[in-house]
Protein backbone atom coordinates (compact mmCIF):
# COMPACT_ATOMS: atom_id res chain seq x y z
CA UNK A 1 0.00 0.00 0.00
CA UNK A 2 1.50 3.30 -0.85
CA UNK A 3 1.20 6.24 1.34
CA UNK A 4 -1.58 8.10 -0.54
CA UNK A 5 -3.54 4.89 -0.44
CA UNK A 6 -3.24 4.72 3.01
CA UNK A 7 -4.05 8.51 3.64
CA UNK A 8 -7.17 7.66 1.52
CA UNK A 9 -8.10 4.99 3.62
CA UNK A 10 -8.17 7.28 6.61
CA UNK A 11 -9.96 10.22 4.90
CA UNK A 12 -12.83 7.63 4.22
CA UNK A 13 -13.28 6.60 7.76
CA UNK A 14 -12.72 10.59 8.61
CA UNK A 15 -15.94 11.33 6.20
CA UNK A 16 -18.17 9.01 8.07
CA UNK A 17 -17.06 10.02 11.33
CA UNK A 18 -17.55 13.96 10.81
CA UNK A 19 -19.94 14.03 8.08
CA UNK A 20 -20.48 17.83 7.96
CA UNK A 21 -16.64 18.99 7.34
CA UNK A 22 -15.17 19.57 4.11
CA UNK A 23 -12.63 16.68 3.66
CA UNK A 24 -11.20 18.38 0.25
CA UNK A 25 -8.60 20.41 1.15
CA UNK A 26 -7.09 18.76 4.30
CA UNK A 27 -3.38 19.51 4.90
CA UNK A 28 -2.08 16.43 5.20
CA UNK A 29 1.06 17.98 7.43
CA UNK A 30 -1.07 19.47 9.93
CA UNK A 31 -2.86 18.40 12.55
CA UNK A 32 -6.82 16.98 12.17
CA UNK A 33 -7.79 18.94 15.59
CA UNK A 34 -6.47 21.65 14.22
CA UNK A 35 -8.54 21.47 11.01
CA UNK A 36 -11.64 19.65 11.56
CA UNK A 37 -14.33 19.51 14.86
CA UNK A 38 -13.17 16.41 16.16
CA UNK A 39 -13.40 15.02 20.11
CA UNK A 40 -11.36 12.30 21.74
CA UNK A 41 -14.34 10.35 20.98
CA UNK A 42 -13.92 10.88 17.26
CA UNK A 43 -10.97 9.63 17.58
CA UNK A 44 -11.44 6.55 19.47
CA UNK A 45 -13.64 6.10 16.13
CA UNK A 46 -10.97 5.95 13.89
CA UNK A 47 -9.26 3.25 15.96
CA UNK A 48 -12.24 1.29 15.73
CA UNK A 49 -12.91 1.99 12.06
CA UNK A 50 -9.66 0.82 11.42
CA UNK A 51 -10.44 -2.34 13.89
CA UNK A 52 -13.40 -3.28 12.32
CA UNK A 53 -12.85 -1.96 8.74
CA UNK A 54 -9.04 -3.20 8.20
CA UNK A 55 -8.46 -5.56 11.22
CA UNK A 56 -5.42 -2.96 12.49
CA UNK A 57 -5.07 -2.50 16.36
CA UNK A 58 -3.53 0.89 17.67
CA UNK A 59 -2.78 0.84 21.21
CA UNK A 60 -3.56 3.73 23.09
CA UNK A 61 -0.10 4.59 23.66
CA UNK A 62 0.04 5.29 19.68
CA UNK A 63 -3.37 6.86 19.46
CA UNK A 64 -0.66 10.47 18.71
CA UNK A 65 1.02 8.83 15.82
CA UNK A 66 -2.56 9.86 14.21
CA UNK A 67 -2.23 13.24 14.92
CA UNK A 68 -2.07 14.29 11.44
CA UNK A 69 -2.27 12.55 7.88
CA UNK A 70 1.14 12.27 7.02
CA UNK A 71 1.48 10.83 10.74
CA UNK A 72 -1.11 8.37 10.10
CA UNK A 73 0.36 7.15 7.09
CA UNK A 74 3.85 6.74 8.35
CA UNK A 75 2.59 4.60 11.29
CA UNK A 76 -0.26 2.64 9.31
CA UNK A 77 1.47 2.47 6.26
CA UNK A 78 2.94 -0.60 7.41
CA UNK A 79 0.34 -1.99 9.59
CA UNK A 80 -1.76 -2.33 6.45
CA UNK A 81 1.27 -3.93 4.55
CA UNK A 82 1.94 -6.28 7.47
CA UNK A 83 -2.27 -7.53 7.19
CA UNK A 84 -2.22 -7.51 3.36
CA UNK A 85 0.86 -9.95 3.58
CA UNK A 86 -0.45 -12.38 6.20
CA UNK A 87 -3.52 -12.47 4.31
CA UNK A 88 -1.89 -13.35 1.20
CA UNK A 89 -0.03 -16.04 3.14
CA UNK A 90 -2.90 -18.03 4.85
CA UNK B 1 -58.48 30.74 41.77
CA UNK B 2 -54.67 30.71 42.45
CA UNK B 3 -52.56 34.27 41.75
CA UNK B 4 -50.56 34.40 38.20
CA UNK B 5 -47.57 33.31 39.64
CA UNK B 6 -48.89 29.91 40.59
CA UNK B 7 -50.84 29.33 37.40
CA UNK B 8 -48.81 27.29 34.81
CA UNK B 9 -49.80 27.82 31.10
CA UNK B 10 -49.04 25.71 27.91
CA UNK B 11 -47.79 28.67 25.26
CA UNK B 12 -46.01 26.24 22.48
CA UNK B 13 -46.16 22.93 21.18
CA UNK B 14 -43.78 20.81 19.44
CA UNK B 15 -44.21 17.41 18.04
CA UNK B 16 -44.26 14.75 16.10
CA UNK B 17 -46.54 11.87 15.76
CA UNK B 18 -47.17 8.70 13.28
CA UNK B 19 -49.87 10.71 11.35
CA UNK B 20 -48.06 14.11 11.65
CA UNK B 21 -45.31 16.00 12.28
CA UNK B 22 -46.74 19.41 13.67
CA UNK B 23 -49.91 20.13 15.62
CA UNK B 24 -51.93 21.74 12.73
CA UNK B 25 -51.27 18.29 10.41
CA UNK B 26 -51.40 16.06 13.37
CA UNK B 27 -55.27 17.58 14.03
CA UNK B 28 -56.33 17.80 10.74
CA UNK B 29 -55.59 14.02 10.33
CA UNK B 30 -56.89 13.22 13.67
CA UNK B 31 -60.31 15.33 12.38
CA UNK B 32 -60.09 13.65 9.10
CA UNK B 33 -59.50 9.82 10.50
CA UNK B 34 -56.38 9.90 8.61
CA UNK B 35 -54.31 6.90 10.89
CA UNK B 36 -50.62 6.64 10.58
CA UNK B 37 -49.75 2.94 11.33
CA UNK B 38 -47.55 1.34 8.64
CA UNK B 39 -45.42 -2.38 8.10
CA UNK B 40 -42.11 -2.43 9.22
CA UNK B 41 -39.39 -5.35 9.68
CA UNK B 42 -38.63 -5.72 13.03
CA UNK B 43 -35.40 -7.31 13.21
CA UNK B 44 -36.05 -11.20 14.08
CA UNK B 45 -39.83 -11.01 14.19
CA UNK B 46 -40.48 -10.13 10.54
CA UNK B 47 -43.27 -7.60 9.19
CA UNK B 48 -45.31 -5.63 11.86
CA UNK B 49 -47.84 -2.88 12.52
CA UNK B 50 -46.22 -0.04 13.95
CA UNK B 51 -46.33 3.96 14.08
CA UNK B 52 -43.27 5.65 12.47
CA UNK B 53 -42.52 9.23 12.66
CA UNK B 54 -41.49 10.76 9.16
CA UNK B 55 -40.02 14.26 10.14
CA UNK B 56 -36.92 15.66 8.73
CA UNK B 57 -34.03 15.08 11.84
CA UNK B 58 -31.59 17.25 9.55
CA UNK B 59 -34.25 19.99 10.00
CA UNK B 60 -32.01 20.93 13.03
CA UNK B 61 -29.37 18.68 13.69
CA UNK B 62 -26.30 17.83 12.00
CA UNK B 63 -25.57 14.70 10.43
CA UNK B 64 -22.53 14.24 13.30
CA UNK B 65 -25.05 14.76 15.78
CA UNK B 66 -27.35 11.72 14.09
CA UNK B 67 -24.18 9.72 14.42
CA UNK B 68 -23.43 9.97 17.60
CA UNK B 69 -27.00 10.43 19.28
CA UNK B 70 -29.77 8.74 19.26
CA UNK B 71 -33.39 8.58 17.98
CA UNK B 72 -34.89 9.23 21.27
CA UNK B 73 -32.69 12.43 21.28
CA UNK B 74 -33.31 13.61 18.17
CA UNK B 75 -36.96 13.11 18.49
CA UNK B 76 -36.58 15.41 21.58
CA UNK B 77 -34.03 18.15 19.79
CA UNK B 78 -37.18 18.13 16.97
CA UNK B 79 -40.34 18.49 19.04
CA UNK B 80 -38.05 20.99 21.47
CA UNK B 81 -36.96 23.57 18.78
CA UNK B 82 -40.59 23.04 17.19
CA UNK B 83 -42.48 23.97 20.30
CA UNK B 84 -40.00 26.86 21.13
CA UNK B 85 -40.62 28.30 17.73
CA UNK B 86 -44.25 27.43 17.73
CA UNK B 87 -43.66 29.81 21.52
CA UNK B 88 -42.85 33.15 19.97
CA UNK B 89 -40.13 33.30 22.90
CA UNK B 90 -36.66 35.03 22.36
CA UNK B 91 -34.94 31.59 23.66
CA UNK B 92 -31.62 33.52 22.62
CA UNK B 93 -32.57 36.16 25.48
CA UNK B 94 -33.48 33.71 27.71
CA UNK B 95 -31.59 33.07 30.65
CA UNK B 96 -30.07 29.47 30.01
CA UNK B 97 -30.41 28.18 33.59
CA UNK B 98 -33.38 29.09 34.02
CA UNK B 99 -34.66 26.84 31.63
CA UNK B 100 -35.60 22.95 32.78
CA UNK B 101 -35.99 20.51 30.20
CA UNK B 102 -38.32 17.77 31.88
CA UNK B 103 -38.61 14.54 29.55
CA UNK B 104 -40.98 11.60 30.18
CA UNK B 105 -39.86 7.72 29.00
CA UNK B 106 -41.08 4.62 28.88
CA UNK B 107 -37.61 3.20 28.58
CA UNK B 108 -34.67 4.38 27.18
CA UNK B 109 -31.61 2.05 25.89
CA UNK B 110 -33.06 -0.91 24.91
CA UNK B 111 -32.62 0.45 21.33
CA UNK B 112 -28.71 1.11 21.49
CA UNK B 113 -28.11 -2.36 23.30
CA UNK B 114 -29.38 -4.36 20.86
CA UNK B 115 -28.22 -2.52 18.14
CA UNK B 116 -24.40 -3.20 19.85
CA UNK B 117 -24.99 -6.86 20.83
CA UNK B 118 -26.14 -6.84 17.09
CA UNK B 119 -22.75 -5.11 15.87
CA UNK B 120 -20.75 -7.55 17.65
CA UNK B 121 -22.39 -10.90 16.82
CA UNK B 122 -20.47 -9.91 13.58
CA UNK B 123 -17.51 -10.11 15.18
CA UNK B 124 -17.58 -13.27 17.10
CA UNK B 125 -19.17 -11.12 19.93
CA UNK B 126 -15.14 -9.69 20.35
CA UNK B 127 -16.49 -7.17 22.93
CA UNK B 128 -13.62 -4.76 21.85
CA UNK B 129 -15.73 -3.81 18.76
CA UNK B 130 -18.41 -2.45 21.12
CA UNK B 131 -18.78 0.97 20.68
CA UNK B 132 -17.40 3.85 22.95
CA UNK B 133 -20.44 5.89 22.81
CA UNK B 134 -22.91 3.11 24.58
CA UNK B 135 -23.30 4.46 27.98
CA UNK B 136 -23.48 8.07 26.97
CA UNK B 137 -26.59 6.83 24.79
CA UNK B 138 -27.76 4.64 27.43
CA UNK B 139 -27.88 6.43 30.27
CA UNK B 140 -31.27 7.28 31.65
CA UNK B 141 -31.18 11.20 31.13
CA UNK B 142 -29.84 10.87 27.56
CA UNK B 143 -33.11 12.51 25.40
CA UNK B 144 -32.96 15.31 27.74
CA UNK B 145 -29.13 15.64 27.86
CA UNK B 146 -29.19 15.52 23.99
CA UNK B 147 -32.10 18.69 24.16
CA UNK B 148 -29.27 20.51 26.87
CA UNK B 149 -26.29 20.00 24.56
CA UNK B 150 -28.58 21.08 21.50
CA UNK B 151 -29.93 24.00 23.01
CA UNK B 152 -26.99 25.22 25.71
CA UNK B 153 -29.33 24.75 28.54
CA UNK B 154 -27.62 24.64 31.48
CA UNK B 155 -30.83 24.62 33.97
CA UNK B 156 -32.13 20.79 35.10
CA UNK B 157 -32.31 18.45 32.10
CA UNK B 158 -33.38 15.15 33.10
CA UNK B 159 -36.20 12.29 32.23
CA UNK B 160 -38.46 10.56 34.21
CA UNK B 161 -39.28 7.24 33.99
CA UNK B 162 -43.20 6.48 34.40
CA UNK B 163 -43.89 3.85 31.78
CA UNK B 164 -46.65 4.88 29.74
CA UNK B 165 -47.86 7.61 32.05
CA UNK B 166 -44.54 9.48 31.38
CA UNK B 167 -46.20 11.96 28.93
CA UNK B 168 -48.41 13.47 31.22
CA UNK B 169 -45.43 12.86 34.28
CA UNK B 170 -43.12 15.54 32.00
CA UNK B 171 -45.66 18.28 32.25
CA UNK B 172 -46.98 17.53 35.04
CA UNK B 173 -43.37 17.72 37.01
CA UNK B 174 -42.78 20.82 35.19
CA UNK B 175 -45.86 22.65 36.19
CA UNK B 176 -44.67 21.42 40.05
CA UNK B 177 -41.03 22.96 39.27
CA UNK B 178 -42.58 26.16 37.49
CA UNK B 179 -44.67 26.83 40.40
CA UNK B 180 -41.74 25.74 42.81
CA UNK B 181 -39.51 28.70 41.43
CA UNK B 182 -37.26 26.66 40.20
CA UNK B 183 -37.00 27.27 36.81
CA UNK B 184 -38.65 30.36 34.49
CA UNK B 185 -39.37 28.14 31.60
CA UNK B 186 -40.16 24.51 31.22
CA UNK B 187 -39.46 22.26 28.00
CA UNK B 188 -41.30 18.85 28.89
CA UNK B 189 -43.61 16.45 27.71
CA UNK B 190 -42.53 13.16 26.21
CA UNK B 191 -41.11 11.04 23.55
CA UNK B 192 -40.66 7.48 22.75
CA UNK B 193 -37.99 5.16 20.37
CA UNK B 194 -39.88 2.49 20.93
CA UNK B 195 -40.17 1.00 17.59
CA UNK B 196 -36.65 0.40 17.23
CA UNK B 197 -36.02 -2.11 20.10
CA UNK B 198 -37.27 -5.42 19.21
CA UNK B 199 -37.73 -6.10 22.82
CA UNK B 200 -40.82 -4.38 23.47
CA UNK B 201 -42.45 -6.13 20.22
CA UNK B 202 -41.84 -8.99 21.22
CA UNK B 203 -42.52 -8.88 25.08
CA UNK B 204 -46.30 -7.40 23.82
CA UNK B 205 -45.76 -10.74 21.61
CA UNK B 206 -45.38 -13.20 24.22
CA UNK B 207 -47.51 -10.79 27.34
CA UNK B 208 -50.10 -11.90 24.38
CA UNK B 209 -50.94 -8.22 23.92
CA UNK B 210 -49.19 -7.41 20.43
CA UNK B 211 -51.89 -6.40 17.71
CA UNK B 212 -51.97 -7.48 14.05
CA UNK B 213 -54.32 -7.03 11.46
CA UNK B 214 -54.29 -7.37 7.56
CA UNK B 215 -54.02 -3.75 7.36
CA UNK B 216 -52.38 -2.24 9.47
CA UNK B 217 -54.46 1.82 9.81
CA UNK B 218 -56.95 -0.62 11.04
CA UNK B 219 -54.52 -2.73 13.53
CA UNK B 220 -55.20 -0.38 16.67
CA UNK B 221 -58.49 -0.11 17.60
CA UNK B 222 -59.33 0.28 21.33
CA UNK B 223 -62.99 -0.65 22.35
CA UNK B 224 -63.82 -2.64 19.37
CA UNK B 225 -64.47 -6.28 19.68
CA UNK B 226 -62.21 -7.09 17.24
CA UNK B 227 -59.23 -5.52 19.04
CA UNK B 228 -56.45 -7.33 19.65
CA UNK B 229 -53.37 -5.34 21.76
CA UNK B 230 -50.96 -2.69 21.28
CA UNK B 231 -49.57 -1.50 18.31
CA UNK B 232 -45.94 -0.21 19.03
CA UNK B 233 -45.80 3.27 17.98
CA UNK B 234 -42.72 6.01 18.22
CA UNK B 235 -43.26 9.88 18.70
CA UNK B 236 -42.48 12.64 20.87
CA UNK B 237 -44.67 16.07 21.90
CA UNK B 238 -42.52 18.64 23.99
CA UNK B 239 -44.54 21.83 25.17
CA UNK B 240 -43.00 25.66 26.61
CA UNK B 241 -44.70 25.57 29.97
CA UNK B 242 -44.72 28.80 31.87
CA UNK B 243 -45.98 30.62 34.58
CA UNK B 244 -48.96 32.72 33.96
CA UNK B 245 -47.47 36.15 34.54
CA UNK B 246 -44.43 35.33 32.13
CA UNK B 247 -46.55 34.42 29.48
CA UNK B 248 -49.12 37.47 29.87
CA UNK B 249 -45.77 40.13 30.07
CA UNK B 250 -44.65 39.04 26.95
CA UNK B 251 -47.97 38.61 25.10
CA UNK B 252 -47.98 34.75 24.63
CA UNK B 253 -50.81 33.17 22.91
CA UNK B 254 -52.18 30.52 25.73
CA UNK B 255 -53.27 27.02 24.47
CA UNK B 256 -54.50 26.18 27.58
CA UNK B 257 -53.69 25.94 31.40
CA UNK B 258 -52.42 23.38 33.41
CA UNK B 259 -55.75 22.91 35.87
CA UNK B 260 -55.55 19.83 37.79
CA UNK B 261 -53.52 16.55 37.84
CA UNK B 262 -53.10 13.45 40.31
CA UNK B 263 -50.11 10.23 40.18
CA UNK B 264 -50.84 7.14 41.94
CA UNK B 265 -49.94 3.67 42.07
CA UNK B 266 -52.19 0.42 41.81
CA UNK B 267 -49.75 -1.86 43.96
CA UNK B 268 -51.53 -4.44 42.67
CA UNK B 269 -49.63 -5.87 39.68
CA UNK B 270 -46.61 -5.99 37.35
CA UNK B 271 -48.88 -5.83 34.21
CA UNK B 272 -52.65 -5.91 34.99
CA UNK B 273 -54.30 -2.61 35.99
CA UNK B 274 -56.28 -1.84 38.50
CA UNK B 275 -59.49 0.28 38.03
CA UNK B 276 -59.80 0.75 41.28
CA UNK B 277 -56.82 2.78 41.91
CA UNK B 278 -57.30 4.03 38.13
CA UNK B 279 -60.71 5.78 39.14
CA UNK B 280 -59.32 7.18 42.34
CA UNK B 281 -56.33 8.94 39.88
CA UNK B 282 -59.15 10.70 37.98
CA UNK B 283 -61.36 11.28 40.80
CA UNK B 284 -58.41 12.77 42.57
CA UNK B 285 -57.13 15.42 39.49
CA UNK B 286 -60.49 16.49 39.15
CA UNK B 287 -60.82 17.60 42.66
CA UNK B 288 -57.30 18.70 42.02
CA UNK B 289 -58.53 21.19 39.64
CA UNK B 290 -61.55 22.13 41.61
CA UNK B 291 -64.03 20.55 39.39
CA UNK B 292 -66.58 17.91 39.32
CA UNK B 293 -67.15 15.46 37.21
CA UNK B 294 -69.45 16.84 35.02
CA UNK B 295 -67.46 20.10 34.43
CA UNK B 296 -65.05 17.51 32.43
CA UNK B 297 -65.70 18.44 28.36
CA UNK B 298 -63.71 15.68 27.21
CA UNK B 299 -62.14 12.76 28.59
CA UNK B 300 -59.17 11.04 26.32
CA UNK B 301 -58.78 7.81 27.17
CA UNK B 302 -55.18 5.57 27.54
CA UNK B 303 -57.02 2.76 26.23
CA UNK B 304 -54.09 0.66 24.41
CA UNK B 305 -56.80 -1.89 22.60
CA UNK B 306 -56.17 -5.29 24.92
CA UNK B 307 -58.86 -7.21 25.52
CA UNK B 308 -58.99 -6.63 29.22
CA UNK B 309 -57.29 -3.48 29.67
CA UNK B 310 -59.84 -0.78 27.29
CA UNK B 311 -62.15 -2.76 30.00
CA UNK B 312 -60.95 -1.77 32.78
CA UNK B 313 -60.24 1.55 32.05
CA UNK B 314 -64.06 1.80 31.16
CA UNK B 315 -65.20 0.79 34.37
CA UNK B 316 -63.17 3.01 36.28
CA UNK B 317 -64.65 6.22 33.83
CA UNK B 318 -67.63 4.73 34.26
CA UNK B 319 -67.15 4.95 37.82
CA UNK B 320 -66.35 8.30 37.83
CA UNK B 321 -68.96 9.95 35.31
CA UNK B 322 -71.93 7.37 35.52
CA UNK B 323 -74.19 8.91 33.60
CA UNK B 324 -74.78 12.38 34.99
CA UNK B 325 -72.58 14.06 32.74
CA UNK B 326 -74.47 15.02 29.17
CA UNK B 327 -71.42 17.85 28.81
CA UNK B 328 -68.54 15.02 29.09
CA UNK B 329 -67.44 13.64 25.53
CA UNK B 330 -65.04 10.51 25.61
CA UNK B 331 -62.07 9.85 22.82
CA UNK B 332 -59.10 7.87 22.07
CA UNK B 333 -55.85 9.26 20.13
CA UNK B 334 -54.23 5.28 20.09
CA UNK B 335 -56.63 4.31 17.25
CA UNK B 336 -55.18 6.66 14.78
CA UNK B 337 -51.36 6.32 15.87
CA UNK B 338 -50.89 3.28 17.78
CA UNK B 339 -49.23 3.37 21.57
CA UNK B 340 -46.01 6.10 21.49
CA UNK B 341 -45.48 4.87 25.01
CA UNK B 342 -43.19 7.61 26.61
CA UNK B 343 -44.82 10.13 24.28
CA UNK B 344 -48.63 8.92 24.45
CA UNK B 345 -50.06 11.45 27.39
CA UNK B 346 -48.47 13.97 25.76
CA UNK B 347 -49.18 13.77 22.39
CA UNK B 348 -52.48 12.79 23.22
CA UNK B 349 -53.48 15.98 25.25
CA UNK B 350 -52.34 18.19 21.90
CA UNK B 351 -54.13 16.25 19.77
CA UNK B 352 -57.41 17.46 21.59
CA UNK B 353 -55.75 21.07 22.53
CA UNK B 354 -57.64 22.99 19.55
CA UNK B 355 -60.90 21.54 21.12
CA UNK B 356 -60.73 24.77 23.20
CA UNK B 357 -61.25 27.03 19.66
CA UNK B 358 -62.37 25.11 17.58
CA UNK B 359 -65.34 23.06 19.36
CA UNK B 360 -65.18 19.90 17.80
CA UNK B 361 -64.11 16.04 19.54
CA UNK B 362 -61.68 14.28 17.63
CA UNK B 363 -62.89 10.64 17.52
CA UNK B 364 -62.10 7.23 18.02
CA UNK B 365 -61.38 4.91 14.73
CA UNK B 366 -61.60 1.44 13.78
CA UNK B 367 -64.75 1.14 15.95
CA UNK B 368 -66.56 -1.38 13.86
CA UNK B 369 -68.32 -3.39 16.39
CA UNK B 370 -68.65 -1.89 20.02
CA UNK B 371 -67.67 -4.24 22.67
CA UNK B 372 -70.56 -3.78 25.29
CA UNK B 373 -68.50 -3.64 27.87
CA UNK B 374 -66.66 -0.78 26.58
CA UNK B 375 -69.85 1.26 25.78
CA UNK B 376 -69.28 4.49 27.84
CA UNK B 377 -71.89 7.48 27.32
CA UNK B 378 -70.16 10.05 25.07
CA UNK B 379 -68.18 7.54 23.33
CA UNK B 380 -67.06 9.60 20.24
CA UNK B 381 -67.20 6.86 17.63
CA UNK B 382 -65.57 7.07 13.95
CA UNK B 383 -66.47 10.62 13.00
CA UNK B 384 -65.51 13.86 15.01
CA UNK B 385 -68.26 15.25 17.13
CA UNK B 386 -68.87 19.54 17.46
CA UNK B 387 -69.92 19.83 20.81
CA UNK B 388 -71.68 22.40 22.91
CA UNK B 389 -68.83 22.99 25.73
CA UNK B 390 -65.01 22.37 25.77
CA UNK B 391 -62.93 23.90 28.23
CA UNK B 392 -61.63 21.32 29.97
CA UNK B 393 -59.88 17.96 29.11
CA UNK B 394 -58.96 15.03 31.18
CA UNK B 395 -56.13 12.81 30.10
CA UNK B 396 -56.04 9.80 31.31
CA UNK B 397 -51.57 7.49 30.94
CA UNK B 398 -51.54 4.91 32.56
CA UNK B 399 -48.30 2.16 33.11
CA UNK B 400 -46.41 -0.92 33.58
CA UNK B 401 -46.12 -1.28 37.42
CA UNK B 402 -49.45 0.40 38.34
CA UNK B 403 -48.32 3.98 37.60
CA UNK B 404 -51.62 6.15 36.93
CA UNK B 405 -51.48 9.33 36.01
CA UNK B 406 -54.50 12.22 34.88
CA UNK B 407 -54.05 15.49 33.95
CA UNK B 408 -56.63 18.07 33.50
CA UNK B 409 -55.64 21.15 30.83
CA UNK B 410 -58.14 23.82 30.90
CA UNK B 411 -59.60 26.58 28.36
CA UNK B 412 -57.34 29.37 29.38
CA UNK B 413 -59.70 32.22 30.94
CA UNK B 414 -58.40 35.80 32.15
Amino acid sequence: MTKDECKNAVIAIIADIAPDEDLSNLKPDVRLRDQLQLDSMDFLDIVMELRKRHGIEVPEADYPKLASLDSCADYLTPKFDAIHAARRAS
Amino acid sequence: MANTSSRIVITGVGLTAPNGNSLAEFRSHLLNGIAGVEWIEVRYMGRLPAGVCHFDPLRYQKKKELRVGTRAGSISIYCAREALADSGLDFAACPKDRVGIYIGCTEHGNVETENEIYAISKFGYDTRFWSHYHNPRTVANNPAGEVSLHLGVTGPAYTIGAACAAGNLGLIHAAQMLRLGEVDLAICGGVSESIHTFGIFAGFKSQGALASNPDPRRASRPFDKGRNGIVVSEGGCLYTLERLDDALARGSKIYGEIAGYCVNSDASDYVLPNPTRQAECIRRAVAHAGLEPRDIHIVNTHATATPQGDIQECEAIRAVFGEGCPDTWVNNTKSFMGHCMGAAGALELAGNLPSFSDKVVHPTINVDDLDPLCALPGLVLNLPKSVAKADTILNNSFGMLGINSTLIVRRYVA
